[in-house]
């Protein structure tokens, strides 16, 4: 049954009526500020309750950090510090200092008090900002729940002061408010940024804690120095393994594979190059003369035609092209990896069990972004428990992913493993069990994450593929030390078999035979070298 | 079984040399085997105990001994890391029954499992494991002509009743003195065969004895005295004959020389399992049918023929009696050996009806005891074998 045959068909509406509903919602319709976005979309971004809001905050602080840190070759040495505001029980203060380069006092307001603002979106990098939103949301969410203003501390030389500012964030016109800006001369450190904002949160120890994120921070962080003043109990210090920094990620240009429409006519319009050719070779990574001819020949465009002249249905054929044409995969100096012995020196440091392995695959690509994954695993040992299911560590850019595990690539990985080839228990579609942590990094100058809030991988099957192979990687490794264990848990029993079980026979013989207790003895002897004897042959 | 209690050290005056040459005899076995053990340990070779191959594929029938007899096949195993727990175990359980000997005491099997308990490490963890290992012993030993009795291990199921022309020789529990137990003076009751019969003697003027396959066909032949009139002896078996019933009918009928007769319901579970096992023993326990065999028994009744004959009530055969008389008929040695029984088997099969021995109460009460039995034991030649 068609609708139309039982509404009536709407009143035609006069020219008049039309025109002033128009004008009415043009009174209406304007700008709607990011800041103003998030106030009402704040599970967005992980700041949906508070236990998850004070995680996300530190977790933001702690992430710029080691990004500035890194940028800047400097060995992170961040300080953190988590205490609940006196007489409010859901209200802590959240500190967070590094030795990074500082930010210049021009910068402070929009870097701390701007949504959306950051140095980290438009380049094509391995680095744990993308957006520039983490921060300012800190910011914003502890305003929002408290009302306090965010203080800030940077200095970027001992020659210079530091800068002490006060901030709100006018979330109509997504512009910072300074409150106050003081210099102070005299400021703790030479150079180094810290944060401080009071917010509404619960503080909880155990999984998806602020504790759990920077134990495993510094699993993937080695080279971090981190002290931590929890709310309750001592000051914790998470020693840094090695005193290498990271090698530094190099920025790259888009690989032609992963661009989408919006993003061609964005670099079209930025770039300096004159006509199409020159455009192609000089904004994408592996686009040779010859390469960009042939994309050129599939969109049946000229190479030497003006860029300002491409009409939009050119456009549309040089965007299809871009994907049809054969393209080297895309450079892979933008990655950072880990490596295999600091992932091993990590573990070690935060987990304790009987063996370690790791491994560091080759990059890959996906959608043209070139990708690459780690995996450690440690096994054993009398901290781990034997019979639940294993630990997930799951790390992005070397920042640990705490929430929406199920969600996430890496565990679909994990699940669609046959671990039972390696000696393990798994229940159908399911993580394995056993003493067991699971350690996956997925590095990548731009990693599909499934929301703003950066709690899980996409699914995308090529990067599936590789966590699948980097886990059955070491699954290899640790299937020999199970089994080298079992053979000696087999050994040790068999031994203590024969220890238990002879003198039982000496008894029986002495008992049946009327033995004397030296005959005895003597049974037992030649028993015990009887069978030890046959047992290595 | 509460009469007797556990003698320390000194031993008893026995009733008869016989039962204490044969205990003589069954410790010199269990010292035979440890002194090969020992002797093949002093010379720092492995140590090894033969049983034979407990499977129906070292099973024969002789129809000259009229028994499942096991083959020659023997399973040896060899002291290994492996295997050391269980040899450790078998040997206590020699040593535990040589003990129980001396101090003519005797054990069931939850009584050895629970013996064991202060074996420490050598301690058995469920029954099943020292059954397993019991089972072993009896097997190792029936090679040597003694059965688990005679090694003191007894089973826990007890005997059938016996009323008759009998009179048994035991002997006092707790002062071993012998006693006579006249079978006839029971009253009502009847006589209880013991776990263990080996030291039983017996004195009878009976012509046969009648195994019984209900109690209430036994109690019903018992109160009317049907023993006195026809000089026999009546033994319940109560479904499948337990070990000492078998033994005590196989001991009794070779002792004085009398045939056996069973008498069970007409279906393939009186014939293929009650009579069967009776007379020749079960497949699965084939290196101690030799002992517990009854070759003298023949089948009096009721047979297939007899349904016909007498127009007895009857039940339609069940599937799995259908089942089972067949399986008899293609897999079962023991049929396979006797032309008549395959002819009956299959008269049964025909018929497709089962009858009890209760039947016979359609003519009344006593016809059993007045009409069917007297007329069938006017010929036992007739008799099925």
């Amino acid at each position: 049954m068609s609708p139309a045959t039982k509404t009536p068909a709407p009143a035609a509406t006069s020219d008049r009526q039309r025109e002033a509903a128009a004008y009415e919602m043009a009174a209406r319709q304007r700008e709607i500020s990011v800041s103003e976005f998030f106030t009402k979309n704040r599970h967005l971004l992980g700041f949906d309750n508070p236990k998850k809001a004070l995680l996300t905050a530190v977790k933001e602080a702690v992430d710029n950090s080691l990004d500035a840190t890194e940028e800047a070759g400097v060995a992170a040495d961040i300080a953190v510090s988590l205490k609940p505001v006196p007489g409010c029980e859901d209200r802590f203060v959240m500190a967070v200092q590094d030795n990074g380069p500082g930010i210049v006092a021009k910068q402070m307001p929009s870097v701390f008090g701007r949504l959306l603002y950051g140095s980290k979106f438009h380049r094509l990098r391995q680095a744990r900002g993308q957006q520039g939103i983490g921060i300012s949301a800190a910011a914003l969410y502890g305003l929002l729940t408290t009302g306090k203003p965010v203080r800030v501390w940077s200095r970027i030389s001992r020659r210079q002061p530091c800068h002490y500012l006060e901030l709100r964030i006018d979330t109509q016109k997504n512009r910072p408010e300074v409150l106050k800006h003081e210099t102070l001369d005299d400021w703790e450190a030479a150079h180094g940024t810290k944060i401080e904002i009071v917010l509404e949160g619960r503080y909880q120890k155990g999984r998806q804690s602020v504790d759990d994120y920077l134990k495993q921070c510094a699993i993937a962080n080695p080279h971090m120095r981190l002290s931590y003043d929890p709310p309750e109990g001592e000051k914790v210090l998470f020693d840094r393994a090695t005193s290498a920094l990271p090698v530094a990620a190099k920025e790259i240009r888009p690989h032609p594979y992963g661009v989408e429409l919006g993003m061609l006519l964005d670099m079209m319009r930025a770039s300096k190059s004159r006509r199409i050719s020159a455009f192609l070779q000089a904004e994408f990574s592996r686009v040779s003369k010859r390469v960009a001819e042939q994309i050129c020949q599939h969109a049946a465009l000229d190479p030497g035609r003006s860029l300002k002249l491409v009409a939009a249905a050119e456009l549309e054929r040089l965007h299809r092209a871009l994907g049809k044409v054969k393209v080297m995969a895309p450079p892979t100096d933008c990655l950072s990896p880990i490596g295999r012995d600091l992932i091993l020196q990590g573990l070690k440091k935060e987990v304790q069990a009987a063996c370690y392995v790791a491994t560091t695959r080759s990059p890959a690509v996906y959608r043209g972004n070139p990708f690459l994954v780690e995996v450690g695993i440690a096994y054993g040992g009398d901290e781990l428990p034997a019979e639940e299911p294993v630990r997930l560590y799951r790390f992005a850019n070397r920042v640990p992913l705490l929430y929406q595990q199920s969600a996430c690539a890496v565990f679909k990985a994990a699940t669609t493993t046959d671990w039972r080839k390696y000696h393990l228990n798994q229940p159908r579609g399911a993580l394995p069990l056993g003493p067991l942590v699971l350690f996956v990094h997925v590095a990548s100058a731009w990693v599909p994450f499934t929301s703003e809030s950066k709690e899980a991988i996409a699914h995308y099957p090529e990067i599936i593929k590789e966590i699948r192979l980097a886990l059955q990687e070491c699954g290899r490794e640790v299937a020999q030390h199970i089994a080298r264990r079992k053979r000696a848990d087999v050994e040790a029993k068999k031994r203590s078999y024969i220890d238990s079980f002879i003198p039982h026979i000496g008894d029986a013989l002495k008992d049946i035979l009327r033995l004397k207790q030296q005959e005895r003895e003597q049974v037992i002897r030649t028993l015990r070298a009887v069978l030890e004897k046959s047992r290595k042959a | 079984m509460a009469t007797r209690s556990k003698k320390t050290g000194k031993k008893k005056a026995r009733a008869g040399g016989l039962a204490e040459r044969r205990d003589q005899e069954t410790v010199a076995r269990i010292r035979e085997v440890a002194r090969d053990v020992h002797r093949k340990v002093t010379r720092g070779q492995k140590p090894e105990l033969k049983t034979p191959l407990r499977s129906l594929a070292n099973v024969r029938y002789d129809r000259k001994l009229g028994y499942f007899e096991i083959g020659r096949q023997r399973s040896v195993r060899t002291l290994s890391v492996n295997t050391v727990k269980t040899f450790a175990q078998t040997l206590k359980m020699m040593a535990l029954s040589k003990e129980m000997i001396e101090t003519d005491d005797f054990a069931t099997k939850r009584d050895a499992y629970y013996v064991t308990k202060n074996w420490g490490e050598a301690r058995f963890d469920e029954q099943a494991e020292s059954d397993a290992v019991m089972d072993d012993i009896e097997a190792l030993f029936s090679l040597h002509g003694l059965t688990r009795e005679q090694l003191r291990f007894y089973p826990d199921e007890h005997g059938g009743a016996v009323a008759g022309e009998l009179v048994v020789i035991d002997r006092d529990g707790t002062s071993g003195a012998e006693i006579e137990i006249d079978c006839t003076r029971f009253g009502s009751g009847a006589y209880s065969i013991p776990s263990s019969v080996e030291h039983l003697r017996f004195r009878t003027k009976a012509r046969f004895i009648l195994a019984i396959e209900t109690g209430g066909m036994f109690q019903r032949l018992a109160a009317h005295g049907f023993w006195r009139k026809t000089e026999s002896i009546l033994v319940s078996m109560s479904g499948v004959p337990t070990r000492a019933t078998r033994r005590f009918i196989r001991r009794l009928s070779d002792d004085v020389r009398i045939p056996v007769y069973a008498f069970v319901d007409c279906d393939p579970y009186g014939i293929a399992n009650i009579y069967r096992t009776l007379k020749v023993g079960s497949g699965n326990a084939a290196h101690v049918n030799r002992f517990f065999c009854v070759p003298r028994a023949s089948f009096l009744g009721v047979t297939p023929q007899d349904i016909i004959d007498y127009d007895l009530p009857t039940h339609p055969l069940k599937e799995v009696d259908v089942k089972r008389a067949r399986d008899a008929l293609k897999n079962d040695p023991f049929f396979a050996g006797h032309k008549e029984w395959q002819e009956a088997m299959e008269l049964l099969l025909k018929l497709g009806r089962r009858a009890e021995q209760q039947a016979f109460a359609k003519y009344g009460l006593d016809n059993v005891m007045t009409e069917y039995l007297p007329a069938k034991l006017k010929d036992p030649r007739a008799f099925l074998p």
